[in-house]
């Protein structure tokens, strides 16, 4: 592997990793705020399964050099993370500890589009050129199944329920994919990434997830919004909600760290 | 000599039971790949493999534990490597017999996967009419159902498979 190619196999990881870490710790914000009890428990599992996929990506990142897994998750600043801008964004206004006023649509079209890009990207990686990465994929995959199927019920059920959640729903949605742009985007690797066939390009997999989606939103007489793109997270550029994600998560690391003395 | 020494750290690896059903061991429920060891000075300096169910689960920071402190227990051993590999991955049908029995009789219905869909028997009275309750129970790897026939709550440990 040339130096140039190890950078792109970097930044691949990078994304998911990042992806699914803020992911995890969006959805762990959740706990004691769901719409009931035993959805705590369901979010809380997922989050938990997210985060330690996120660990292995991470762990990968450190087995080709990148530093410790441990501060790849927790001490990279936002400019450096690679994470689609949709993962970072708050559930709502307020803080966990004070006010939440969280928005569970948002979290349901949220997690159901992410799952669902998520499983397309994983199928994918299953066939990736680094066969570490594709032999993860098959795992992740596995866990993935009982995440989709959580997200998907949560979708359609809410959709079918008040005029007001169809409301709500249309709403989020249309959050949702205003971010989506740089989801299936790899960024400035994009090129290398191709060409070391370590994922299928952008398009194809956008394609994908489309025929995934079509059929639930048929179904539901829903219209897919626009897929529009604020910032380029795959190219470091976030909005101000990573930050404050980054400087709550960093707190908890170092004194974690410092607990050990 | 060594046949001995792998038997010893089989009997050890045994001891490790599920942090939340010790009714089954670690072997029951096929997380064990591979054992290998190097003689020491004193003795000798054994690296064993591990399979983790789900990647996220926070008891495997608990078997790593365990494991190694089971295996310090056999005589000869100096040191001891516990890893957890994900490759190949752990799927439900690597757990034993035992295992499925084990799981049973703590009332939780073992994995079981018959044409790519989820099989789900009543761990009390057999019954395949259930219902899901909450497909995420108190572990990731664990649903909660209902018996409509014995009328039983119950969980069910969620299958991992290739086929799905
Ligand atoms: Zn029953």
């Amino acid at each position: 592997m040339t130096e140039a190619e190890r950078l792109a196999l970097a930044s691949l990881m990078y994304q998911l990793a990042d992806d699914d870490f803020l992911y995890a710790y969006r959805g762990s914000e959740w706990l004691g705020l769901a719409p009931h009890i035993e959805e705590d428990v369901a979010s809380s599992s997922i989050a938990q399964d997210s985060m330690g996929h996120a660990a292995m990506y991470y762990q990968l990142l450190e087995d080709i050099g990148e530093g410790k897994a441990d501060a790849l998750a927790h001490v990279r600043l936002a400019h450096e993370r690679k994470n689609s801008v949709l993962v970072e964004r708050v559930n709502g206004p307020g803080y966990y500890m004070e006010n939440p006023e969280y928005d569970w649509a948002y979290a349901v079209v949220r997690n159901y589009c992410y799952t669902l890009a998520k499983k397309v990207r994983i199928d994918s990686l299953k066939k990736s050129s680094y066969a570490p990465l594709a032999a993860l994929a098959v795992k992740v995959n596995m866990e993935l199944y009982y995440h989709l199927l959580h997200w998907q019920t949560w979708f359609t059920q809410l959709y079918q329920s008040t005029e007001t959640a169809r409301q709500k729903m249309d709403a989020a949605l249309e959050r949702v994919l205003a971010d989506f742009g740089d989801l299936f985007d790899y960024g400035e690797a994009t090129e290398i990434i191709d060409e070391m066939r370590l994922i299928e390009g952008q398009g194809i997999l956008i394609d994908r997830w489309y025929q995934a989606l079509t059929p639930v939103l048929v179904d539901l007489n829903v219209t897919l919004p626009e897929m529009k793109m604020t910032y380029n997270g795959r190219n470091g550029e976030h909005s101000p909600d990573l930050n404050d994600a980054l400087s709550t998560l960093g707190e908890v690391y170092l004194l974690d760290q410092s607990a050990v003395w | 000599m060594t046949t001995g020494l792998e038997q010893e750290i089989r009997q050890a690896l045994d001891t490790v039971k599920d942090p939340e059903i010790d009714a089954v061991s670690i072997l029951d429920l096929g997380m064990f790949e591979t054992m290998e060891w190097t003689e020491t000075s004193d003795g000798y300096a054994v690296r064993v493999t591990l399979l983790p169910t789900f990647l996220g689960c926070p008891a495997l920071e608990i078997i790593q534990k365990n494991t190694e402190a089971a295996l310090l227990q056999v005589p000869q051993v100096q040191t001891v490597d516990v890893v957890f590999l994900f490759d190949p991955p752990w799927t439900s049908d690597r757990i034993t017999d035992r295992g499925m029995t084990g799981l049973k009789s703590f009332g939780i219905a073992p994995p079981r996967v018959i044409d790519g869909h989820w099989e789900i028997d009543c761990p009390y009275c057999g019954s395949t009419f259930v219902s899901i309750e909450n497909l995420f129970g108190p572990t990731a790897c664990r649903s909660i159902l209902y018996c409509k026939s014995c009328k039983n709550p119950f969980e069910a440990m969620k299958p991992v498979s290739t086929l799905m």
